[in-house]
Parts: structure tokens; C-alpha cells; sequence
């Protein structure tokens, strides 16, 4: 049984570990807007990006 | 000016390019593909594609739904280069970047997240953009040398989303931080009681199978230190919340909890060194958890309501139009004002100072200072209150005081005084947390007691196995499940609640008053009666189109579908009425004292007495010197204002109207309804709302729905305030909760749903205490293994989630099914 003493802490460090990723992504504001990430990654392949058409420029209309 | 507003009513159905609603015909242009209803769709449609994101269009069409209208303002936001407007709202980056937190009104879709964070590649010098669709909110990070805030602000108009600064971006960051740590906290929390829970099955396991001392020792030391953080660290909060408690010689949940939390773990520590009796870490760690997820839930909701009023105050007019010594109108910061500034007051804008009137003539509501329905005429001279709507023409105003010296200003200080004045209501958990701490201390000490007498060596196990088994994890939990389910329900149905203890305070009210104008009322003028043969009335149409008075601009509204005609030679009379040439014929229309000079039309005349007296306003109209109609104008009811009334009564509550408006009209609508003379006030001021309200507090609970500045101080006082839709921003700011969605439904559905949601709450604590009662009888016996403990704990916590999550506490609609491409 004495491979507990091994096993026990590499289990604990593994733990620890988690706990260290959870803490980086709280910080990061990972947690803070728990809906709109959803419907972001819908977006994410565009067919081409969007350029700016110089020549077609929206009419400022004010 | 192109119509803002589709008509409706057509019979055409050519959806618009934009927001698809029917296009008036009119505005049809021929043989186009495109066709817009107003000039802003066809502004933002161009913006889109001139910017290459046409591709909105088809994410829209996938999400499904119904399509909410998005259109521009056309505001320049020149205010927002002010350098006063940088050192409020933004914050600078390294690097030379600034960010902001702009508020976006109209989004509301995928559609909408996908178009806003495409910012950066629309707009150079745009950084980064990211909208949270739940808060309407967008953080953007620019390069302020490159292109200004302003510049953004307009192509973020064009896309039909126009920003608002968002001003409490500071608190709001420190809430957040706050809600971060309570969440690392939880992670922990839930790192070490997952853990530990491993090393009690191993050391359960054992207890059957004979596993032998070194390993069960090792396991039990094991379980103490990696609890160590848990207890020391993530608890924080029971403890020191407790320490509070105890120091204002209050009682709170945290009491118990830290009893329960440190006997577990200090008797456990001592079984540990002694090498004999049972351990709790497991129930220790686990109690520890799912007290952090209450509290994070709880604080969430919290932070939710607050981020939905704050935003709403950023809706506020922040800016005002100064008008420099050259001549030059531009635009700056409310902040920026100073007395003997002359500011201009546009048609539909908040008059932004108090101050006399120098140019032009208009009307002014002042509704929301006053609770009169009627418009003031003004002109030069007059004094215009901040906050007060300019309803006519353009004002040109000099200010005098700003800020907390204005009439609104003083009246936000008696709010705050009411408010701080308010008593804390013992939310029902805690009222019984007392008689709860002394019994659990009393069956404690006679355990202890008990086993002393009969088996010292058990005496210490066995008070420990009781202090925790009744540590009130449940009855923790009770109180923020139940409310964060119903807040959260609520929410979707447009009704806002800012905190908890709200619910538990709405549940008993014995008298509810009610503001009249916006709240009872629509708060604007129509044309209710119309006494006019039909061939004058395209007559009188083609007068009152020339006129920009409240009345005549109700019946320009009310009748959209008359033939055009043109009027010549129109004249105004100020506080008179109008009158015109039309088709050669003389109209006049106007007060009963400046058209009654003509002749005849008696029965009309007698009319308007008696509308008059019913609380409308008459008009007269004469044409070619014979008065040959009357018209009647006056704040229409809501059309739910006499069902919801009558609900209410149902319910018992006592139902009552306290206005500023005059005693006459309030008591037409307090006929309208239902309500008893006695109970419908009129002519009341702020102060007079304030004492109705203080004074029915002695015999309970009050609430008092309103939506002006001027029942703000009334809804801080009163046991409850409820804030109806489009209500003022000190309204909102001193109610308690706040709907978004028009109508007074939505206040008994709140009232209903409040009861509902302590019958839960009542529910969940009944739950718990029945699982302590079972604890404490098994602990006091000797009968209570650990590993019942630990089953029967978290047991009882699960009954009280569910039991919260799955009672209908508030109705909700019907979810649109959402057609799923593939």
C-alpha cells in the first residue's frame, strides 16, 4: 500500500492544477457573459471577411 | 423629414428591405428591388451593405424569431469628443488605446452580436469590439488617433444600434471583481470537497473491509489537509459574516453555519491526532460548496438587476445642445453646463437645466415633475424644470441651476433620505435562525451531557456529529434557489427585481397606491371624443396640421387617413387656438373662451361643460362663423389599467390613486376604475405622496407603482416600489423593481409571482428542517454514522434545488420554436 504515498500526491497536484486553469480563466472573464459566447461561435467562418468597399462608402445621410 | 414610423393599416405588402414591415404606399418607389419604410431602415440598409456585412441578413433569417426593428437616430454625437466626456466614461489602455462601455439599444440577436464585432473591420482604428447580448452592452477598444468615438458612435448608428455611454462602467467592474473572487472561491470549494469525497468512499470502504490502521491513517490526515483550504480560505465569508453578526449582536445564517463548519472540522482535527473516532471532512468540504454556490447565485441575480436599471439610466439625455457666444450650436456633456449658458430645447428632448426661457414658444409636460397630464404652454420668460419634456416647438433656455440644485435634483435628495430611512425587513430565514442557533446549542449540550454520563469516550464524537448534521446548509439554500428562479423567470417577462428580500416584502401588501399620468394612464394626449360632422373634419385637419401644439398634434395622429388639404393664412393664438383658410372657408379652432365668441352650436357647447367636468379637454371648432363641433381631449387609460385594478382587489389589496393632476380628472379615472372617492387623490405633490405613503405603513405593507420623478421619493418610502414601463430615471433608480414592457399586467403577475415564491421559500425551510430533525434525532441517539451524514446532506440540498427550480413561480410565455436550418 506504501505506493499511496506516491499516488495520493500526484493526485493532489493534478487537483491543484485544475484549480490554477480555473483560476487563470475567472480572471480572464471567462465566466462573466455566460450567453453570448454561445451564438459567437456560429460565426466564426465568414466566406470571405468583410472589406471595406471604398467606392461603394455609405451615404452620411445626418 | 421622411415618416419615422411605419403606418399601419395599409393594405399594400411590400415588406421593407430592412425591418420587413409593410411599406406605406406612398413611399413605394417603382420597379426597385428595394423598398424601405422610413428613411432610417433604408439608412441602415445602405450602411450594411456599404460596408460589406450584407451577410446579416441571412444570420438573421437563420435565427429565426420574429425580426425586431433596428433603425438609426442620425445623431452626430459630437458630445462624445468632448474631453469632459473622456475623463467620465473612458478609460485608457497601454499602447495609446481607450476603451468605453457603450450601452446599444436595439440588439437583439446573433444577428446583431455578428454585425457589432465586425466593428474592427468596418471602421479603422477600431481595435476590438465585443457586445454581452444579455446586458445590450458593447466594450470597444479604439485607437483615439486614428479615428474619433464619435465616428464610431455614428457607423454604430447607421448599422441601427445608436449607443449610449454607459455610466456606471467603475461600479460595475467592481462588482464583477467581487462575483470573480466568490467564484474562485467556489472552484475550490469544489476542488476539495471533490477530493476529499474520493478519500471518504476509500475510508468507507475500508470501514467494511477491514483496511488496516497505518492507511486509515494516512487517509484521515490526508482529508484534514487538503480540507485545510477550504475551511480557511474559501469559507471566509460564513466566518466572517458570522463574526459580524455576533458583533451586532444580530443573527444571521452565518451563525449557525460557522458553528457547524468549525465543530466538523476541529472535532474531526482532534480524532485525527487522537488516532480514534469518526471524521467529517467530507461533510465539512461539501457543506462548504454548495453554501459558496447559494451565495454566488444569490449575488449574481443581484448584480444582474442592478446592471439592468444602471443601464437603463444611461437612456438619459447626457447631453445638451450649448449654444456659444457665436452664434454656434454644438453639443457637450450635461456636466459641462454652467449657469447663464444658453442651451437649445428640440421638439421631443428633456429640458436639461432649470432655467427661464429666452426664444421661441412651446409647450412643456412636465408630467413627470408634477403628475399633470396637460401640457404648459411656455414662452420667453417662463421657468423650465430639468427633466421635463419639450413637447412642441424649439426653446432656446438660459440655464440657471444644474445638477443637485435643480428641482429634480432636490427631489433626488428626499429619495435617498427616504430610502436610507427605511427599515431592513428580517428576511424569513432569519427570523428563524435565532429560536434555530439556541435550540441546535440547547440539544447540543444535553448530547453532550447525556453520553458523558453514559460513555465519555462517545460524548465529544457525538455533539460534533450533531453540530453538523444541523449546520443549515438547506436552510441556506432556501431563501436565494427560490428567489433566483423566480427573479430569473421574471426577468423574461420583462419584470426586474433588485434583490431578494423584494419578493419576500411584496408577498403581504395591504394597500397599493397608484401614480395616474404614465402609470394608470398612457401619460400622453389623444383625442377622445370627436363630435364633428365628417365633411369639416378634413377642414379642420388641414388647420391643425400647421399647428404644433400637443392638442392639435392628437388629432393630426388620430385621424392618418384624411384627404390632404391645403390651409393658407393660418394664424396661432397662444393659449387661444388656431385658425385658417381652407378651401375658402374660415376655420377656427380653439379654448371655449376664444372660439365661443361665434355662433350657434349650443349642443356643443353644453358637451364641452360636461366634458369638462369629466375631466377631458374641450375644444371648440367654428367654421365660417358657426360653432359645428366639439372636440375632447385627455389621457387615455391603459387598456389593462381597470382588469389589472380589479385583479388586485381580488387579491385584497386596497387599491388607490395619489396624483399631482387636478382632483377632477383623477377622480374621472378613479370612476373609470373602480376605485372609491375616498381613495383617489388629487393635486398631490411629492411631500403629499411621501406622507400618504408613510402614513398607511403603520397598518402594512404599501406599494406604490408610479413612474415620474415626482412619486420617486414616494416609491423609496413606501414598503415596496414598483416602477412602470418608461419610467423616469430617479423613478427607477429609487423603486425596487421596475418593469419593462407597457401595461399593469405585469405589476400583478409580480404581486402574484412574490407570493408564489414564498410559498417556495416556505416549502424549501419546512424541507430542511424536517432533514435536521432527522439528523439531530439519529446524532443524539448515537446512531449517526458519517456516511449517513453524508448522504443525508447533500439529500436534503438537492430537495431544495428542486423544489425551487421547479415550481412556476412566474408564468412564462410559451418559447417561439425556432426553425432549425439542418
Amino acid at each position: 500500500m506504501s505506493v499511496l504515498y506516491v499516488v495520493i500526491p500526484i493526485a493532489l497536484l493534478m487537483s491543484a492544477g485544475a484549480v490554477a486553469t480555473f483560476l487563470w480563466a475567472v480572471r480572464r472573464g471567462q465566466f462573466d457573459d455566460l450567453s453570448t459566447p454561445g451564438m459567437r461561435m456560429l460565426h466564426d467562418d465568414d466566406p470571405q471577411p468583410p472589406k471595406r468597399d471604398e467606392t461603394n462608402e455609405p451615404a452620411e445621410k445626418q | 423629414m421622411a415618416s419615422d414610423a411605419p403606418q399601419e393599416g395599409v393594405c399594400s405588402i411590400v415588406p421593407c428591405s430592412h425591418c420587413q414591415l409593410p411599406v406605406p404606399p406612398g413611399l413605394l418607389v417603382a420597379g426597385s428591388e428595394l423598398q424601405f419604410c422610413c428613411h432610417g431602415c433604408e439608412t441602415v440598409y445602405a450602411a450594411i451593405q456599404g460596408a460589406g456585412l450584407e451577410r446579416y441578413y441571412q444570420l438573421r433569417q437563420a435565427g429565426g424569431g420574429p425580426v425586431v426593428v433596428t433603425r438609426a437616430s442620425g445623431r452626430n454625437y459630437a458630445e462624445l469628443g468632448d474631453p469632459s466626456f473622456a475623463a467620465l466614461y473612458v478609460r485608457e489602455l497601454p499602447a495609446g488605446l481607450a476603451q468605453v462601455e457603450l450601452f446599444l439599444e436595439g440588439v437583439h440577436c446573433s444577428a446583431c452580436v455578428w454585425i457589432v464585432e465586425r466593428l474592427s473591420q468596418v471602421v479603422p482604428g477600431v481595435v476590438h469590439a465585443r457586445l454581452d447580448l444579455h446586458r445590450a452592452s458593447a466594450e470597444v477598444v479604439w485607437d483615439p488617433k486614428v479615428v474619433s468615438l464619435a465616428e464610431i458612435a455614428r457607423t454604430l448608428d447607421r448599422f441601427g444600434y445608436p449607443p449610449h455611454p454607459y455610466r456606471g462602467a467603475e461600479r460595475r467592474r467592481l462588482r464583477l471583481q467581487e462575483e470573480r473572487t466568490l467564484l474562485i472561491r467556489m472552484g475550490a470549494a469544489w476542488a476539495v470537497s471533490g477530493n476529499v469525497m474520493i478519500l471518504s468512499v476509500s475510508l468507507w470502504a475500508g470501514w467494511f473491509a477491514d483496511m488496516d490502521a497505518d492507511t486509515t491513517q494516512l487517509f484521515r490526515w490526508a482529508s484534514m489537509f487538503i480540507t485545510l483550504p477550504s475551511i480557511l480560505w474559501a469559507a471566509r465569508p460564513f466566518f466572517s459574516g458570522a463574526w459580524t453578526a455576533l458583533r451586532g449582536r444580530a443573527l444571521h445564517m452565518d451563525l449557525p453555519i460557522a458553528i457547524g463548519l468549525s465543530a466538523g472540522f476541529l472535532g474531526g482535527a482532534i480524532n485525527v491526532v487522537r488516532g480514534q473516532g469518526e471524521v467529517y471532512f467530507d461533510s465539512v468540504a461539501s457543506l462548504i460548496f454548495l453554501l459558496l454556490v447559494g451565495r454566488w447565485v444569490q449575488q449574481r441575480q443581484r448584480r444582474e438587476a442592478s446592471d439592468a436599471a444602471e443601464l437603463l439610466f444611461s437612456l438619459a439625455p447626457a447631453q445638451a445642445h450649448l449654444v456659444g457666444a457665436d452664434g454656434q450650436v454644438r453639443d457637450v456633456a450635461l456636466e459641462r453646463l454652467t449657469a447663464g449658458d444658453i442651451v437649445e430645447v428640440r421638439s421631443g428632448e428633456t429640458v436639461p437645466a432649470d432655467g427661464e426661457v429666452v426664444e421661441g414658444q412651446s409647450a412643456i409636460d412636465a408630467s413627470v415633475l408634477t403628475g399633470e397630464s396637460r401640457p404648459v404652454e411656455v414662452g420667453p420668460g417662463d421657468l423650465v424644470h430639468a427633466g421635463t419634456l419639450n413637447v412642441a416647438g424649439m426653446l432656446r433656455q438660459r440655464v440657471e441651476r444644474t445638477g443637485e440644485l435643480t428641482r429634480v435634483g432636490k427631489l433626488m435628495q428626499a429619495v435617498e433620505e427616504a430610502s436610507r430611512r427605511r427599515a431592513p425587513i428580517v428576511a424569513l430565514a432569519d427570523a428563524i435562525v435565532g429560536r434555530f442557533v439556541a435550540v441546535v446549542l440547547a440539544l447540543a449540550a444535553v448530547t453532550a451531557v447525556v453520553w458523558w454520563l453514559l460513555d465519555p469516550s462517545l460524548a465529544l464524537d457525538h455533539t460534533v456529529a450533531l453540530l453538523i448534521v444541523t449546520c443549515p446548509c438547506a436552510l441556506g439554500l432556501a431563501t436565494p434557489l427560490a428567489v433566483h428562479a423566480a427573479v430569473g423567470r421574471a426577468a423574461r417577462l420583462g419584470i426586474f427585481v433588485k434583490g431578494g428580500d423584494v419578493v419576500e416584502r411584496l408577498s403581504k401588501p395591504s394597500r397599493v397606491w397608484f401614480d395616474k399620468t404614465g402609470t394608470l394612464t398612457q401619460g400622453r394626449t389623444e383625442l377622445l371624443r370627436a363630435e364633428l360632422a365628417d365633411e369639416y373634419r378634413p377642414l379642420l385637419l388641414a388647420v391643425e396640421r400647421h399647428s404644433s401644439h400637443p392638442l392639435a398634434r392628437a388629432v393630426v395622429q388620430a385621424w392618418p387617413d384624411l384627404a390632404e388639404l391645403d390651409a393658407v393664412d393660418v394664424q396661432q393664438t397662444v393659449g387661444g387656438g388656431v385658425r385658417g383658410v381652407v378651401q375658402g372657408r374660415t376655420v377656427r379652432v380653439g379654448s371655449l373662451a376664444w372660439v365661443g365668441t361665434e355662433q350657434g352650436g349650443d349642443t356643443y357647447r353644453d358637451l364641452a361643460g360636461t366634458w369638462a367636468s369629466d375631466g377631458i379637454t374641450p375644444v371648440l371648432v367654428a367654421v365660417d362663423g358657426a360653432v359645428v363641433g366639439a372636440l375632447g381631449f385627455g389621457d387615455p387609460l391603459r387598456p389593462d389599467a381597470a382588469a389589472a385594478i380589479a385583479e388586485l382587489r381580488r387579491l385584497g389589496c386596497e387599491v388607490g390613486i395619489l396624483s399631482g393632476d387636478h382632483p377632477s380628472v383623477v377622480a374621472a379615472v378613479g370612476r373609470q376604475l373602480g376605485i372609491l372617492p375616498g381613495d383617489c387623490r388629487g393635486a398631490a405633490t411629492p411631500e403629499d405622496k411621501l406622507a400618504a405613503v408613510q402614513a398607511c405603513k403603520d397598518r402594512g405593507g404599501v406599494v406604490m407603482v408610479g413612474d415620474g420623478v415626482n412619486d420617486a421619493a414616494a416609491l423609496a418610502a413606501a414598503t415596496v416600489g414598483i416602477s412602470v414601463h418608461g419610467g423616469a430615471e430617479a423613478s427607477l433608480q429609487a423603486c425596487d423593481a421596475f418593469v419593462t414592457r407597457p401595461g399593469l399586467g405585469a405589476v400583478v403577475e409580480l404581486l402574484l409571482g412574490a407570493r408564489r415564491t414564498v410559498a417556495v421559500i416556505k416549502r424549501n425551510i419546512l424541507f430542511s428542517l424536517v432533514y435536521n430533525l432527522v439528523g439531530t434525532a439519529l446524532a443524539m441517539t448515537g446512531l449517526l454514522h458519517p456516511l449517513v451524514a453524508a448522504i443525508l446532506m447533500p439529500l436534503s440540498s438537492l430537495t431544495v434545488v428542486s423544489s425551487s427550480f421547479r415550481s412556476r413561480t412566474f408564468a412564462l410565455p410559451a418559447e417561439p420554436t425556432k426553425p432549425r436550418s439542418r
